[in-house]
């Protein structure tokens, strides 16, 4: 079998054509197909030559090709698992869309197979067509799983012409790693049609010579249904120019309204509609002043109204602010940006106010700030809040989240945590900082230290029995210690998951104290009986109290 | 002419309105430690939401961990009271809190809050943002200098917040004795350890540890006079213990005297 194997692989570096017929192995009735070949309808028997199930064997292996870097998605569709999309080079070993995944991996030796993300490719085309709205052209739309629909009326000029424009589209789509196709016509259905089956990367339709460059293209490029396309391929129609020639009215008749309309829409004769993404800004606030400000009083004040005009803004659309930018553009064009960023999504137009009066002493006014902007760089929805307080009229306990705030405005984000729990029996990994806000998971209940020292200290002349036995005496920084009593071992593994080193390495932790009642966290390297485990060295790794 | 005891009461009333003028009707009570004998010795029954300090007896590294791990459990008390999850701020400058031990003594991770500061003057000032914000049921620093000025804002900004302030002071020299700077806290504490009782069925006195002891003592408190406990380390409820064997007559002497036995 092994055999086999490599004989295959023989077989397929070299050209498909020219593979070798498995001559050299032939498969006898103890050896058990190769498992690619299983469920593929050979039965195992008695070889002979000329068997035909031989011959089909032969055939089959002679395609079987490896490959090294192909990749493709499939997705469930019925009960079979098809391909999605496959890559230029799986294609170019002749695997198709469409093909169920079991064929392509008898076909294909070593295939990337990964299964399809429909929302994830949809999120990247959204991402793309919001991108080109922002950037290229204030009227751009998905069209389709595959596509973008971009209005370049009035813009080309501003890039340098319409083939500038599209060979900048398109370094963009390749710098990002994506292989695009670029038409432009004069109707949305003819740039569709050309995108997709004009076979050239760029494709510039002059004015006026869509229908002569639509009539070589197969009909599937109008965007029709299945089951219309079919009944043209019955009818014998394959080509857009053969429909463009007939007469309309047996037309509209045996196909409906459809075929007629995709092919108006496509020659410029019929109108189509085009809803273009509108790229949401973020609610912000631009303050114009009629003279520059400077002091510290009156950016307080203009950032004050800033606040006041951005809440109803966020109110009326339900959003709650979690990054604020306070730009403020001075008299020499300078721009002094003032960020803070919230633990919570907040409206909170006090909270926000006094969050940056406390970076303003970070701005540099120069010569006077003469338009102050203010933006909610990042929004999150937030419903209707309650109000404070009860209705005995209570004072209303504050929000942790203001005070979170506060402090990260002051020590900055990453110095306001909380401690929580890693799954790691090794202390010095047992804790991670978490979000300020978040509810962290506890500890299990073994006696640890109010204290770590990292790194562990060396401890020297320890007197201790061995394998298990306690330190009854020992120096720590410069110090001598008797020990009064003791508890231990408490054995801890290394994680040989980590790091190799850690495979066999053992510590045995004991907690120890002396005799004027101070604890100490001690270990010892190694179990005491192989030497394997450590070196027997003594740390001091905590305090207790 | 003699003052009458009864103008004697108002003039009181009206010199302890000036002194909590500041304070807000809704203050928070005092938190006792539940246990009777240090209750009955604390002027307020109890700890007030206000200032208090506690050092290290030595400078020794496990007198330094009972300090922390005593604030640690004052601070889990008040996280406590009334059955709520009360947020405790904890303001240092060296991280080598190990957060696995504060759970052990009442102050589970969700609700420990921490804030690294980078010296001492912008951690005292996050104690007081933390004590006036009024979220909080107690904040803890510790820092190695904090002289009169700043405990005396600290003291206010506690009792105007209605939040406990508990300032851990560290040893900076073996001959700087912490307790000895001025300071406006309320209660200044003096923790020192103590040797353990050795579990009863032990063969070995090296095989098996008794529950901590700490030498707690409570070096000057406002209204009342100083006193000395032998206290047992607190539970992962922050409740501590007095030694079984002294019940609740434990003082000074009746330590010794288990020591000496």
């Amino acid at each position: 079998m092994e055999r086999i194997a490599r004989a295959e692989r023989r077989g397929g570096r070299r050209e498909a054509k020219a593979a070798p017929p498995l001559s050299t192995a032939q498969p006898d009735q103890l050896v058990p197909p190769p498992p690619h070949q299983e469920g593929k309808g050979i039965k195992p028997g008695h070889w002979r030559p000329g068997a035909r199930w031989a011959r089909e064997a032969v055939v089959r292996t002679r395609a079987l090709r490896i490959a090294k870097h192909a990749l493709v998605t499939w997705e469930r569709s019925g009960n079979r698992d098809l391909i999605a999309a496959a890559c230029p080079e799986a294609r170019a070993l002749g695997i198709v869309p469409g093909m169920t995944l079991a064929k392509a991996r008898v076909l294909v030796r070593g295939l990337d197979v990964r299964p399809a993300d429909r929302g994830g490719d949809a999120a990247w085309l959204d991402r793309l067509g919001l991108f080109a709205a922002r950037r290229w052209t204030p009227r751009a739309a998905v069209s389709g799983p595959d596509g973008l629909w971009l209005d370049l009326t009035g813009v080309a000029h501003l890039f340098g012409g319409e083939e500038v424009l599209c060979r900048r589209i398109l370094a963009f789509c390749r710098r990002l790693g994506f292989t695009a196709r670029i038409a432009v016509a004069g109707s949305l259905g003819a740039a569709h049609a050309l995108a997709r089956f004009g076979g050239r990367p760029l494709l510039l339709c002059p004015e006026g010579s869509e229908a002569d460059l639509l009539a070589p293209m197969p009909l599937a490029a109008l965007r029709l249904e299945e089951e219309v396309l079919s009944a043209a391929h019955r009818l014998g129609l394959e080509r857009i120019g053969e429909l463009v020639a007939m007469p309309r009215a047996p037309l509209q008749r045996r196909f409906g309204e459809t075929l007629l309309l995709r092919l108006d829409q496509a020659l410029g004769r019929a109108p189509e509609p085009f809803e273009p993404i509108v790229p949401e800004e973020p609610p912000a606030v631009l303050l114009r002043f009629l003279e520059p400000i400077a002091s510290a009083e009156a950016i307080a004040e203009a950032s004050g109204e800033a606040v006041r005009r951005l809440v109803p803004l966020l109110t009326e659309a339900g959003l709650g602010v979690r990054r604020l930018v306070l730009l403020c553009e001075r008299v020499d064009n300078a721009v002094q940006p003032v960020l803070v960023s919230l633990a919570r999504a907040t409206r909170d137009g006090a909270h926000l106010h006094k969050l940056l009066c406390a970076k303003i002493e970070t701005i540099e006014p120069g010569f006077g700030i003469e338009r102050l902007r203010l933006v909610a760089a990042r929004v999150e929805p937030l419903a209707a809040q309650p109000i404070e307080g009860e209705l005995a009229g209570q004072r209303p306990a504050p929000d942790l989240a203001t005070l979170v705030d506060r402090l990260a405005a002051r020590l900055g984000t990453r110095r306001v945590h909380r401690l929580g729990a890693v799954e790691s029996d090794l202390p010095e990994r047992s804790v991670r900082a978490v979000g300020p806000l978040d509810a962290p998971e506890s500890w299990p209940h073994w006696p640890r230290p109010v204290r770590l020292l990292h790194p562990p200290e060396p401890v020297d002349k320890v007197m201790a029995p061995l394998p298990d036995g306690p330190p009854r005496r020992f120096v720590w920084r410069g110090r001598r210690y008797e020990v009064a009593a003791a508890d231990g071992p408490e054995r801890l593994y290394g994680e040989w998951w980590r790091h190799e080193r850690e495979q066999a390495a053992v510590r045995d932790y004991f907690q120890v104290e002396d005799e004027s009642g101070a604890r100490f966290w001690l270990f010892r390297r190694g179990d005491g009986e192989d030497p394997a485990t450590g070196d027997l060295g003594w740390h001091m790794h905590g305090l207790f109290a | 002419m003699a003052a009458s005891p009864s103008s004697l009461d108002a003039l009181r009333a009206e010199i302890r309105a000036i002194e909590r003028s500041a304070a807000p009707a809704a203050a928070r009570p005092a938190v006792p430690f539940g246990l009777r004998a240090v209750d009955g010795r604390l002027a307020a029954g109890g700890l007030n939401p206000a200032l208090h300090e506690a050092a290290a007896a030595s400078l020794s590294a496990g007198d330094d961990a009972a300090a922390t791990l005593f604030l640690a459990a004052l601070a889990a008390r008040f996280s406590r009271t009334g059955g709520q999850k009360g947020q405790v701020l904890w303001a240092m400058v060296r991280h080598d809190l190990f957060a696995p031990g504060l759970a052990q003594a009442g102050l589970t991770p969700d609700r420990l809050l921490c804030a690294q500061c980078r010296d001492d003057a912008e951690l005292l000032a996050v104690m007081e943002e933390g004590v006036r914000h009024g979220s909080l049921a107690a904040v803890i620093g510790e820092v190695k200098r904090a002289d009169m000025a700043a405990t005396r804002r600290l003291q206010l900004a506690a009792e105007e917040g209605g939040t406990p302030a508990f300032l851990l002071r560290r040893w900076r020299r073996a001959d700087a004795e912490p307790l000895a700077a001025p300071s406006a806290a309320c209660t200044r504490w003096r923790i020192r350890c103590a040797p353990s009782s050795p579990l009863p069925f032990g063969i070995d006195p090296s095989e098996g540890l008794g529950r901590p002891r700490w030498r707690v003592g409570l070096v000057r408190q406002r209204g009342g006079p100083s006193y000395e406990w032998l206290l047992e380390a607190p539970d992962a409820e922050a409740c501590f213990a007095l030694p079984a064997a002294a019940g609740d007559g434990a003082d000074r002497q009746s330590g010794a005297e288990r020591r000496a036995a």
